[in-house]
């Protein structure tokens, strides 16, 4: 069934777009992610024009996010604290983020950095990622417990807090600059910016992974949420109808993932999110460094 | 519409050579509506010829019809390999290049139209687009516009239909042009023309309009108008849909 989208002025499946949505919600619930760095690809490649996809992605995954953290919530899986204390961090790196951003709009190469961004953290985090849960599930197999490891440098720094959900007390310093970096991520390439946290939560922060993605998820609700606000006020690129036809599939597929993710074990959790960064990450590389089947791309005139 | 045809006709008497005959044209549909489930349009051109004189003798007679979309400038980027890697270098801004643009023609577009023909009325599709300052360090500006012209023909944005257009008699003509689903709004300016002998002999202007309707003409101007309130609607729907799905998914489960 063919629909037109009012917004992007195309004509798509909407079949196709709800199991897009379905695809990104399961790895919403089941990691913790908000899926932006998954969705907006796949967006390009179903043709819809780039500003279009960015913006809506951003709605989308307020919605999945929000399914995802309200089966959290019943679990009690959720940092409140922390959570805000992240997003104080947050917002104020994504002002700082924008400002980045159009300091590099002005040189005129600002897809290429988005795309060397995309490449170099997706394959840090995917690559660190999975070399660890690598190492802790042979610890396991070998009967041997999985020991974290107590004592992080963050425990020497000032302005100390208690953080009782995860069982945490720690200086609010780290978790700040935490935020602070995913909010300049999170607005220079458009993305929630959970598969940047999630990671960092864990082996900076040292929190329990448990915790960690209903916090993150919190986080990620609040920041869309922003940027969705700023992408429909300035630009006019939120499709609604598009928006509503993923979210849908997304927040059905939020819900099957979050009870995937109870079922399984926290490192092959954290191996297939990593083995699934590293895919994207890939596939970014590639186009990189591949010879394009055309080297000419059309795109609007902005002054 | 009326006023168009009576500047014509105003044009067509002021140029004895082409009155002689004239365009009668009938649209199968003088109005494209974007609907929700849009998904293409095929708009059927038919007309005659009116004549006072009988048919003229030699080079029988030929019709180019051109349908063309809104026309706005366009950034055309060329990648090279930089470090490896496949970066943007050369831009070269074409002026005013039209979203659609169609030309059905009822034989070999070379043997129908004169070149000094197709320049005048621009005609062809490298002749609708307009590029006139490309910056001087690029070799090469007219690949850019060929490359423009490229991609929207992947896309069907950009066609051309030779033998696209029957002509019964020297009089009855009909064309069938397919609109693509990723249309912009806007006026689509249809022209047919008469040659003979790759002279044109008579030509007719008309506008297809094509316009958004119903909710998607709503949700469009909302977007545009009320940007904020528009805003607040998405993120109220992304809310209330996980909520949902939340929910019902509780009640599953009980």
């Amino acid at each position: 069934m063919q629909i037109y989208l009012p917004i992007a002025e195309v004509s798509v499946n909407a079949f196709l777009l709800l199991g897009l949505g379905g695809i990104v919600g399961i790895l919403s619930g089941m990691f913790g992610v908000g899926g932006g760095f998954l969705i907006t690809p796949l967006l390009f490649f179903v043709g819809i024009p780039p500003a279009v996809a960015v913006a809506t992605s951003t709605n989308q995954i307020v919605a999945s996010s929000f399914s995802a953290l309200l089966a959290h919530l019943k679990r009690k899986t959720v940092d409140f604290r922390m959570g805000y204390v992240l997003l104080g961090g947050g917002l104020i790196g994504s002002g700082l983020g924008m400002i980045v951003f159009n300091y590099l709009k002005s040189l005129g190469q600002v897809d290429l950095l988005v795309t060397l961004c995309y490449v170099i953290f997706l394959g840090i985090i995917g690559g660190l990622m999975f070399f660890e849960s690598l190492r802790a599930i042979r610890r396991t197999r070998k009967g041997g417990r999985v020991k974290r490891k107590k004592h992080y440098w963050v425990h020497g720094l000032p302005l100390k807090m208690r953080f009782r959900v995860s069982g945490l007390y720690i200086s609010v310093i780290p978790p700040i600059l935490v935020g602070a970096s995913v909010g300049v991520l999170s607005a220079i390439m458009g993305v929630g910016g959970g598969f940047i946290m999630v990671p960092a939560m864990i082996y900076l922060l040292g929190m329990p992974t448990k915790v960690v993605i209903g916090t993150s998820l919190l986080q990620i609700i609040f920041v869309t949420a922003f940027t969705t606000m700023l992408h429909a006020t300035t630009n006019q690129t939120v499709d609604i109808v598009l928006a509503v036809l993923l979210l849908v599939g997304g927040v059905l597929g939020a819900q099957v993932g979050t009870r995937i993710g109870v079922r399984m074990q926290a490192e092959q959790l954290r191996i297939l999110l990593a083995l699934l960064v590293l895919a994207v990450c890939g596939k970014l590389a590639l186009d990189l460094l591949l010879q394009p089947a055309e080297l000419y791309s059309l795109g609007p005139v902005t002054d | 519409m009326r006023l168009f045809s009576a500047l014509t006709g105003l044009l067509l008497m002021a140029l004895p050579a082409t009155a002689e005959e004239e365009i009668v044209l009938g649209l199968s549909q003088a109005e494209v509506s974007i609907t929700t489930n849009f998904d293409g349009s095929e708009i059927l051109v038919y007309g005659a010829v009116k004549r006072e004189t009988p048919i003229p003798e030699g080079a029988p007679l030929e019709v180019v019809v051109t349908v063309s979309g809104p026309s706005t400038p366009v950034m055309v980027r060329r990648k090279e390999r930089r470090f490896g890697i496949w970066v943007n270098t050369d831009a070269v801004e074409v002026d005013r290049a039209p979203s659609f643009y169609a030309v059905v023609t009822s034989g070999p577009l070379s043997e129908v139209l004169k070149r000094t023909e197709d320049l005048r009325h621009r005609i062809s599709i490298p002749r609708a687009i307009r590029s006139v300052g490309a910056p001087m360090d690029i070799e090469n500006p007219a690949e850019f516009t060929e490359a423009l012209i490229r991609v929207r023909s992947k896309s069907n944005l950009y066609q051309v239909i030779e033998d696209g257009v029957k002509v019964d008699e020297q009089t009855l003509f009909r064309a069938a042009i397919a609109l693509p689903a990723a249309l912009t709004e806007g006026a689509y300016d249809t022209r047919i023309f008469l040659t003979r002998s790759g002279d044109v002999v008579a030509q007719y202007e008309t506008v297809i309009d094509v316009r958004k309707v119903g909710l998607e003409r709503w949700l469009f101007n909302l977007a545009h108008q009320q940007a904020f309130i528009y805003g607040l609607l998405s993120l109220f729907i992304a809310i209330a849909a996980g909520w949902g799905a939340s929910a019902v998914f509780g009640l599953l489960r009980r």
